[in-house]
C-alpha cells in the first residue's frame, strides 16, 4: 500500500470503464429510436400493401365517408369522427376536473391531504382499460339510461366520459407538477400584495405553470385518441359517421374509432392477406401521423409559454 | 451591470441616477460629518443618514406619529420562539432599519406585521400589533385587506412572468381598482425611479429586466395601490453593488410618502438609509432601538456595540 500510486495505469482502467459506460447507455437510447422507426416501417410498408388491392386508393381512403370492407368502401372518416369525437367528449370531461383536481392539490389541500389524495389519483391511472370498459358497459351506461338519456347498449357517449375519467389523473398530475414548480417567491408576492388564494391561483400560478398545464392536456388527448378497450367495449363497432346536425344522436348510438376498427380486423372472421386486414395497417398510420403532430403542437406550444423563473 | 466596478465608478452612477447632482455634494457632506463628529471615536463610518443629496435639497420632516406598535410580541414556530416580548413604536415616514444576525427574527418580525407568517402553520403569534389603531391579530381584522395596505418587497427579486405594465398594475386589478390605471403604473414606475428606464417597453416580460430593475419593479408593484407602509426585508441582498445603491437612494425618497421598515443584514446600509434602527440579537429580543446616528456611534448596550462592530453575528 506503500508503493508509488499507480497513476497512469488506474486512469486507463477507469477510462475503459467509463467508454463501455457510455457505449452501454448509448446502446439503449438507440434501442427506442431502432424500435421506433422499425415499427414506421413496418406500418408504411403493410399501408402501401393495403393501397395495392385493386378496391383500395388512397383518394378513396382518405376522402371516403363509408367504411363498409365487405362492399369495398374503405373511407376512414366514420372512423376519424367516432376518434374525435370521443376525444373531444372526454376532454370536455378531464381538463376542467383535472385542472381543477390539480390546482387544489397544488394550492389548497395540506400537505397530509395531499399525501392520500395524489396516491389515489395515480392509482386510478394504473388500473387496466378494460375495467374501466366494463365499468362503462355494465354500470355507467344502465344508470344514464336510468336518468332518462335516450342512449343504446353500445354508446359513445359512456365510451366518451369513461375515456374523460381515464385521462383526468393524467392532467391533473402533470398540471399539478407544473403548478408545484412556480417559485413560492411568485405566490409570496401576490400574498404581500392582498390577493386571496383564488387570486393567486388563478391570475400568478395558473398563467405561471400555462406551458405544463397546456402539455398534460395535449398528452392526455393523446392517449385518449390512441385509447382502444373502453371504446371497443361500450362504444361498440357499428361504424357511423359523426352528424353535426344531430351531435347528441351521434353520441348516443354506437360508433366504431380508429383503434376500434383496428380491433376489429385482427379479432374479425375478416381473413389474413384481405384488405380489411390491412386496412388496420393504414388505419395505425394515420393514427400515428394524428398523435404525432399533437406531439409536436405540444413542444411548439411548451416553448412559445415557457417562463424562466428566478 | 458588473459588480466589480470601482468605488468611483459607482459614486459617478449613483449622481447620474440623482438627476445630475453634482459630485461635490457628496464629498462635501461626508466631510462635513467627519468635522461635526469631532474627534470621537465612531464605530462605523456613518455617512449622514441620508448620503445622497436630495435633488430639491430639503430634508424630510420627522414625523412624531406612530405608524405601527408593537407590545409583549411573542412569536412561536412549534416550540421554538422567534420573537420574544417586542414592544416597539415605529414612526410615521421613518425609514426604520431592523438589524442582527441571522435567525435574531428581524424578518419574522417584518412578516408579523401584514401578517405573512399566518400562512405557516407552526406559527403562533401572541401580543399586539397595532396599525391604524386596530391590533392587526383580533379577530375580525381580514389579513388580505391589511396586506392592501402594508406593501411588502422581498430578499430576490419576484417579478410576475407577465408584463411590466401588468405587474405593476397587479395590486390595483386584484382592489377592483377602476380609474386611470395606466396612469398609477406611470406614476409608481416614477417613484420606484424606473419609468425613465422602461417607459419604452411596457408591454415586454418583467423578466427580461436586469436584477436591479426587477427589484425597483417589485417597488413599483408595491407601491402602485398606495399604501400606507413598506416592508422590504433585505431587498438588495441578491443584487449588484450599484444596482443596491440605486434601491438605496429609492428608499430615502419613499420615506416621504411612505413608512418604510427594511431588515437588512448589512450595517452601513443601515447606518446610509436609515431613520433608527432596532438591533435584534439572538433569541428574538429587541436589544436597542434608538436614533440611527445614536446606535451606530454611541449605543447604550455593550452587546449592540460589539454586534456593531463585527465582535460576533
Amino acid at each position: 500500500m506503500n508503493g508509488e500510486p499507480a497513476l497512469t495505469r488506474a486512469a486507463a482502467d477507469r477510462d475503459v470503464k467509463e467508454k463501455m459506460v457510455g457505449v452501454l447507455l448509448f446502446a439503449c437510447a438507440a434501442l427506442t429510436i431502432f424500435v421506433t422507426a422499425s415499427i414506421l416501417f413496418t406500418l408504411a410498408y403493410d399501408t402501401i400493401t393495403f393501397f395495392g388491392f385493386e378496391e383500395t386508393t388512397v383518394v378513396d381512403f382518405l376522402t371516403g365517408l363509408e367504411w363498409e370492407p365487405r362492399n369495398g368502401h374503405y373511407g376512414v372518416w366514420p372512423l376519424v369522427s367516432s376518434t374525435l369525437v370521443v376525444t373531444v367528449v372526454s376532454a370536455l370531461v378531464a381538463i376542467p376536473i383535472g385542472t381543477a383536481a390539480a390546482v387544489y392539490l397544488s394550492e389548497y389541500a395540506s400537505p397530509k391531504v395531499r399525501s392520500v389524495i395524489k396516491p389515489s389519483l395515480e392509482i386510478l391511472a394504473g388500473i387496466p382499460t378494460v375495467v374501466y370498459g366494463y365499468l362503462a358497459l355494465v354500470y355507467l351506461t344502465p344508470w344514464l339510461r336510468d336518468i332518462g338519456l335516450p342512449l343504446g347498449t353500445f354508446n359513445l357517449f359512456s365510451a366518451s366520459i369513461m375515456v374523460g375519467i381515464l385521462i383526468v389523473p393524467m392532467v391533473s398530475s402533470l398540471s399539478e407538477d407544473a403548478m408545484s414548480a412556480v417559485p413560492d417567491s411568485l405566490r409570496q408576492a401576490g400574498y404581500g400584495l392582498g390577493a386571496t388564494k383564488y387570486e393567486v391561483s388563478t391570475g400568478i400560478v395558473i398563467p405561471a405553470a400555462v406551458s405544463g398545464i397546456f402539455s398534460s392536456y395535449i398528452l392526455a388527448l393523446s392517449r385518449a385518441i390512441g385509447e382502444t378497450m373502453i371504446v371497443v367495449m361500450a362504444g361498440g363497432l357499428r361504424t357511423s359517421l359523426f352528424d353535426p346536425f344531430d351531435p347528441f344522436g351521434s353520441l348516443a348510438g354506437s360508433g366504431r374509432t380508429m383503434t376500434a376498427s383496428m380491433v376489429n380486423a385482427v379479432t374479425s372472421d375478416a381473413t389474413g392477406g384481405s384488405p380489411e386486414y390491412y386496412s388496420m395497417f393504414a388505419i395505425g398510420l394515420s393514427l400515428f401521423v394524428i398523435t404525432f403532430l399533437m406531439n409536436l403542437a405540444s413542444n411548439r406550444i411548451a416553448a412559445r409559454y415557457r417562463e424562466e423563473y428566478q | 451591470m458588473n459588480p466589480t466596478e470601482t468605488p468611483t465608478d459607482r459614486t459617478m452612477k449613483r449622481v447620474e441616477t440623482d438627476g445630475g447632482v453634482p459630485m461635490e455634494d457628496d464629498q462635501e457632506s461626508t466631510a462635513d460629518a467627519a468635522k461635526a463628529d469631532g474627534g470621537t471615536e465612531k464605530l462605523v463610518d456613518v455617512s449622514p443618514s441620508h448620503s445622497v443629496p436630495d435633488d430639491d435639497d430639503d430634508v424630510r420632516t420627522r414625523s412624531t406619529e406612530t405608524a405601527i406598535t408593537t407590545r409583549d410580541l411573542n412569536v412561536y414556530y412549534g416550540d421554538e420562539q422567534a420573537l420574544d416580548g417586542v414592544s416597539m413604536d415605529i414612526y410615521e415616514h421613518d425609514v426604520t432599519a431592523l438589524i442582527g444576525p441571522s435567525g435574531c427574527g428581524k424578518s419574522t418580525f417584518l412578516r408579523t406585521i401584514n401578517r405573512m407568517n399566518d400562512m405557516i402553520d407552526v406559527c403562533r403569534v401572541e401580543g399586539d400589533v397595532e396599525f391604524g389603531g386596530k391590533n392587526v391579530y383580533d379577530d375580525d381584522v381580514d389579513p388580505v385587506a391589511l396586506r392592501r395596505k402594508i406593501g411588502m418587497v422581498f430578499q430576490a427579486p419576484n417579478p410576475f412572468p407577465k408584463s411590466i405594465r401588468d405587474n405593476v398594475a397587479y395590486g390595483l386589478k386584484i382592489q377592483g381598482y377602476d380609474g386611470d390605471v395606466d396612469a398609477r403604473v406611470e406614476k409608481a414606475l416614477k417613484s420606484a425611479a424606473l419609468w425613465d428606464e422602461v417607459k419604452d417597453q411596457l408591454d415586454s416580460s418583467g423578466l427580461d429586466l436586469s436584477g436591479g430593475q426587477q427589484q425597483r419593479l417589485c417597488i413599483a408593484r408595491a407601491i402602485a395601490p398606495d399604501p400606507e407602509v413598506v416592508l422590504m426585508d433585505e431587498p438588495t441582498s441578491a443584487l449588484d453593488p450599484v444596482a443596491a445603491s440605486k434601491i438605496e437612494d429609492l428608499i430615502d425618497d419613499l420615506a416621504e410618502e411612505y413608512t418604510v421598515i427594511i431588515v437588512t443584514h448589512n450595517m452601513q446600509q443601515a447606518a446610509r438609509i436609515s431613520d433608527r434602527t432596532a438591533v435584534f440579537l439572538t433569541g428574538g429580543r429587541l436589544v436597542e432601538y434608538d436614533d440611527t446616528t445614536k446606535i451606530f456611534e454611541d449605543p447604550e448596550e455593550q452587546r449592540v456595540e460589539d454586534y456593531i462592530t463585527g465582535k460576533f453575528g
